[in-house]
């Protein structure tokens, strides 16, 4: 059985937790008591009917204001598939939540309300998760019991959609006609609308093939901890533990140790198992290698043919996280695989416009949910690859260093 | 491609693999919160594997309420010494004698709540910067919104409302001088991805898991031990009933259920079809709405 890892979007009332609530329950993962705690809930509330978001509004304050503030994750399972869902806000603070739930997903459900078609929301939803470089877009046309399950409006949403899609870097879009209160498409083909010829949403999201999304073309291995045991059986052992973020690595191969360009040969690649004959995404195992060479956390093994770019500066979209302001030309830690160093933020370029996704030059202050380009100069190189070309070697966050408060997440270009 | 993907419970591993070896880069001094319950028997597994062939490079500190089950007590001393890892147990009942907390009283009283006391002391006692837990967010709502390396402030609290956004495997362990950490490395595991890891691992696990014949009685519902650690009201009548236990905490908050699953292969079958959660029959975690948040903003595990 394999993982997906998927989030959803939606805008405020379009049955986002009506949705999950119901995938949820008819994958069996909502128990009895939970459903009794949330119905006693909404009884309580005089709310009429058992309201869903209960389930994942989990904190005090989300209950009392009746908001979801934070990203909650959800578990199901099929028997095709285990499945981790970022169920993130449709509200407050929405850029930063969609785009920390969007960061681990393979694959992002937008959800659109068949009465009102594609709205703003709905393209700020989309942009953000081609911007994190999801590889798949599910678009759930939901609400279609309240439109008479009509083609046509289907068929105008997808069009809207298509059109305005040719613009993001998306390759793989998909659209169902859903009603996620009764249940049409969900995990069922509806016999409301014989007209679609799709599979249902749960067939979708047990089927959908992500196994050449990750990247098994560029070798590389961040050091994340040195392993020397120190004992008699393991004397001169020296491992170097870290979780493969790209490509293969087998015993015998040629690998050259970055920032210092030494060349040796891996040893042997080591798991609590035994030795194994390949590595690959997102293995986590120690090697060992031939010479005895100086690596330590933050060192980047790679391949001497295809290494990562080593640069002090960088460009890069970022995602602006928190109430304090960017300070031009502040001094941040910048955090990228394992590896941590200072940095300077030359410049900004650009502000995106979320809602109709303009650049702008004239009002370049950055605050929180805000999406902008910068320059960046680090105090020593960062081994990277594009974000588009490696998620894990391409990612970075920036750290305040007078509050250690994450203040934003970025995407190399 | 396809030779290069993972199942499910390899990539869970992976991930974990990855958060513990995290830990021992970030951090100076880590504790492993050991309870001899079966998340904490995972986790010494998992940090097993990440640091192989060297040792476990924390320290298993198990805050002991007095009123656990013995079998798991026996088995913690087992496990440890299988492992040959190094163990520290604080006792919430020398919290208790030096008047760090005070015991609560009535028919219901348990010694939940006060391990948070004990915890906090042992934590500033070993000088621990982080301490590591099992827990996992399919557990319980207030924890679904934890993040996999979770800041304590210096009075060991936790702020829900205010949490570091985590992004992809970038773990921000910075921390100010008396702050620490709370890491997570289950946090995406669910109760039957513990229980598959548990019979694909061979795990050894305390016997009350297991069906066995114990003299219990009913409370509201939920069935309890018959032990010291409880007073029981006239009408509680102690019968032999085949019960295990799907959670282990305290005897004086953990609900057993009915149940013949004396196998791993069964216990697995009765997972699949339940239809309650694992904590549903902890009394703990129902004394309000959001007894867990309370709790955790206060620095429970």
């Amino acid at each position: 059985m394999d993982l997906l890892r998927f989030t959803t979007a939606g805008s405020v009332d379009d049955g986002k937790s009506t949705l999950i609530g119901r995938l949820l329950y008819d994958s069996k993962a909502i128990f009895e008591d939970q459903l009794d705690a949330i119905e006693r809930v909404s009884n309580q509330r005089g709310a009429g009917y058992v309201d869903l978001s209960l389930l994942t509004d989990g904190l005090r304050a989300e209950r009392e204001q009746g908001i979801t503030i934070d990203v909650a994750y959800r578990y199901f399972a099929t028997p095709r598939r285990k499945f981790i869902i970022a169920d993130t806000p449709g509200h407050t603070q929405y850029t930063r939540n969609m785009v920390t739930g969007a960061s681990t997903a393979n694959l992002a459900i937008i959800l659109v309300d068949a009465r009102k078609g594609v709205i703003e929301q709905t393209r700020r939803h989309s942009f953000i998760a081609s911007l994190l470089r999801i590889q798949h877009i599910i678009v759930c046309v939901n609400k279609m019991d309240l439109v008479g399950y009509d083609e046509a409006v289907f068929n105008k949403i997808v069009a809207d959609y298509s059109e305005f899609a040719s613009r993001l870097e998306v390759s793989d879009i998909k659209f169902i006609p859903i009603s996620a209160l009764l249940g049409d498409n969900v995990v069922d083909k509806s016999t409301n609308m014989p007209w679609y010829e799709g599979a249902s949403l749960l067939y979708t999201l047990e089927t959908v093939y992500i196994g050449s999304d990750s990247n098994h073309v560029d070798p590389r291995f961040p050091v994340q901890y040195v392993i020397r045991p120190h004992t008699a059986e393991h004397h001169d052992f020296r491992g170097f533990a870290g979780r493969v973020a790209g490509g293969v690595f087998k015993p015998g191969d040629e690998v050259v140790a970055l920032p210092s360009g030494f060349t040796t040969k891996i040893k042997a690649i080591h798991t609590f198992e035994g030795e194994v004959q390949e590595a690959f995404f997102p293995m986590s195992v120690t090697m060992t290698l031939e010479n005895e060479i100086d690596i330590s956390r933050g060192d980047m093994i790679a391949k001497p043919n295809n290494a990562p770019v080593a640069s002090q500066d960088l460009e890069a979209m970022i995602c602006w996280f928190h109430e304090q302001k960017l300070r031009p030309n502040g001094r941040y830690i910048i955090r990228q695989t394992t590896r941590e160093a200072k940095c300077l933020v030359k410049a900004i370029r650009y502000k995106v416009d979320i809602n109709t996704l303009h650049k702008t030059e004239n009002d370049l202050e950055i605050g929180m949910n805000d999406i902008a380009r910068i320059q960046i100069r680090t105090t020593s190189p960062i081994l990277h690859d594009p974000y588009r070309r490696n998620r894990h070697t391409g990612s970075i966050i920036l750290v305040d260093e007078f509050t250690n408060n994450t203040v934003a997440a970025g995407m190399i270009l | 491609m396809s030779q290069y993907n993972l199942s499910h419970l390899d990539q869970l591993e992976a991930e974990s693999i990855f958060v513990m070896r995290e830990v021992a880069a970030q951090f100076e001094k880590a504790a492993l919160l050991f309870s001899g319950g079966k998340d904490s028997i995972v986790l010494v597994r998992l940090a097993q594997k990440a640091f192989h062939p060297a040792k476990i490079p924390f320290t298993l500190l198990h805050v002991d309420t007095g009123h656990n089950f013995p079998e798991t007590i026996e088995f913690r001393d087992f496990l440890v010494n299988k492992v040959g890892a190094r163990l520290v147990v604080r006792l919430v009942q020398d919290s208790i004698d030096q008047g760090r907390c005070v015991e609560e009283k009535g028919i219901n009283a348990s010694r939940n709540t006060l391990q948070t006391v004990t915890l906090l002391d042992a934590l500033a006692e070993f000088q621990f910067d982080v301490a590591i837990g099992g827990a996992r967010r399919d557990e319980e709502k207030a924890r679904a919104k934890e993040r996999f390396f979770s800041h304590r402030d210096e009075f060991g609290q936790w702020d829900p409302k205010n949490q570091r956004p985590e992004l992809w495997n970038l773990f921000n362990g910075r921390k100010a001088h008396g702050e620490h950490f709370r890491v997570f490395p289950l946090s995406n595991w669910t109760e039957m991805d513990v229980w598959q890891y548990i019979q694909r691992e061979r795990l050894d696990i305390p016997s009350i898991y297991f069906a066995h014949e114990r003299e219990v009685f009913d409370r509201n519902g939920t069935i309890y031990a018959a032990s010291p650690f409880m007073q029981r009201l006239p009408e509680e009548k102690v019968e032999k009933r085949i019960v295990r236990f799907r959670t282990v905490g305290d005897m004086t908050c953990t609900g057993a259920v009915d149940s013949p699953a004396a196998t791993l292969d069964e216990i697995i079958a009765e997972v699949a079809a339940a239809r309650k959660t694992e904590r549903g029959t902890r009394a703990d975690d129902r004394r309000s709405e959001t007894a867990m948040e309370d709790r955790k903003k206060a620095g429970y595990f």
